[in-house]
């Protein structure tokens, strides 16, 4: 099993019809061009890997240091640079260009890397869904945290659920479906939500439970079969 | 030019006649029914058009059998085989939820002539 890696930017959540005529919710990005930036190899490096650029950056804005790396492999700078591991880097070369659709297709399932919405300084209720305090009948406690732990202790575990800096996390979320894909536009249209908010960049990769999930898929694909031409054989004999 | 909305246009139907609230439809929907696929129909006031792009949706409104009946639909879903426009209405809401609670003449949309 291959697996399948990309940078995309997250357009934003819509809604579109599947083959069944039902409405389901979905996520577009636009997922690549990804351009080889440096080719990391066993012998020099240790382990295969590509470096890939992704949105093209304005020279001025490219550190002196960065545009000598860019120039080292005569590539046009790049705004985000990230690895992604391969199993053989040999046949291709810095300055080949990597898209969706040669990488992924229609069914499949991904995992998506990102960084969540920053929600800033928040309280236990929202932050950890403590239950808070009654409201009313004389309750001062609202929204508090209550107790810390028990006094025999005479400390705070670690770990321990307070209030805090909430969100602007790095989320992975595991299994999306791919419902489309438009080439053309580099547009991937996956089923199900994605951390962070429009226009922030997302890191893809094949998912790493496929496997098992499209074992389910297939496996629940096939008793439905057998169950309608068991369906048909009952029909025949009446 | 990076816009969700963009995408959205393409699934939009392209064909769907100029009906407002008011109105009185006739919608041919498919439906499945233990593995086949046909078409059924209803008829009655639009009482509700709602949202925008694909999310789009209208309500419609009938007696039948002398029990109000209302069903949404989703004004772009495949679903929805044709839409005919019977009547044109006159009315002064956006929404026509008072029909709910009116009966007889009063619960009727004055038509449109001409």
């Amino acid at each position: 099993m291959t697996m399948n890696q990309i940078l995309a930017t997250k357009l934003g959540m819509t809604q579109i019809f599947n083959e069944e005529g039902n409405l389901i919710p979905v996520t577009v990005l636009r997922a690549g061009p990804v351009t080889i930036v440096q080719k990391k190899t066993k012998e020099k490096d240790g382990y295969e890997s590509f470096q890939v650029g992704f949105l093209p950056a304005k020279e001025k804005h490219i550190t002196r240091p960065l545009a000598g790396h860019f120039k080292k492999t005569n590539v046009k700078p790049f705004r985000i640079l990230r690895e992604i591991k391969v199993e053989d880097s040999s046949h291709l070369n810095p300055g080949t260009e990597l898209k969706v659709s040669d990488l992924f297709k229609v069914g499949e399932f991904v995992d998506v890397l990102g960084v969540s919405k920053g929600k800033g300084f928040q309280g236990v209720m929202k932050r950890h869904n403590f239950n808070g305090g009654p409201k009313s009948h004389g309750g001062m406690s609202h929204r508090r945290p209550a107790s810390g732990g028990e006094t025999n202790s005479a400390k705070v575990y670690r770990g321990k659920r307070a209030p805090g800096h909430m969100g602007n996390d790095s989320v992975t979320i595991q299994g999306l479906e791919i419902v489309k894909l438009e080439p053309e536009k580099n547009l991937l249209i996956i089923k199900g939500g994605v951390p962070g908010p429009n226009q922030s960049h997302l890191f893809l990769r094949t998912s790493v439970k496929l496997a098992r999930k499209m074992h389910k898929k297939e496996t629940a694909r096939l008793a439905k079969q057998q169950k309608e031409t068991g369906k048909e054989k009952g029909k025949g004999k009446k | 030019m990076d816009s969700v909305v963009d995408f959205e246009k393409a699934f939009l139907k392209q064909d769907v006649p100029d009906f407002r609230v008011g109105d009185t439809i006739k919608v041919s929907y498919k439906i499945t029914e233990g593995g086949k696929e046909r078409i059924q129909s209803l008829d009655g006031v639009v009482i509700e058009r709602k949202g925008s792009g694909i999310r789009e949706t209208f309500t419609l409104r009938k007696i039948s059998n002398g029990v109000g009946v209302e069903r949404t639909f989703p004004l772009h879903s495949p679903k929805i085989e044709k839409i005919a426009v019977l009547k044109k209405g006159i009315v002064h809401k956006a929404k026509l939820f008072y029909l709910r609670d009116k009966i007889g003449k009063k619960a009727k949309v004055k038509e449109k002539k001409g």
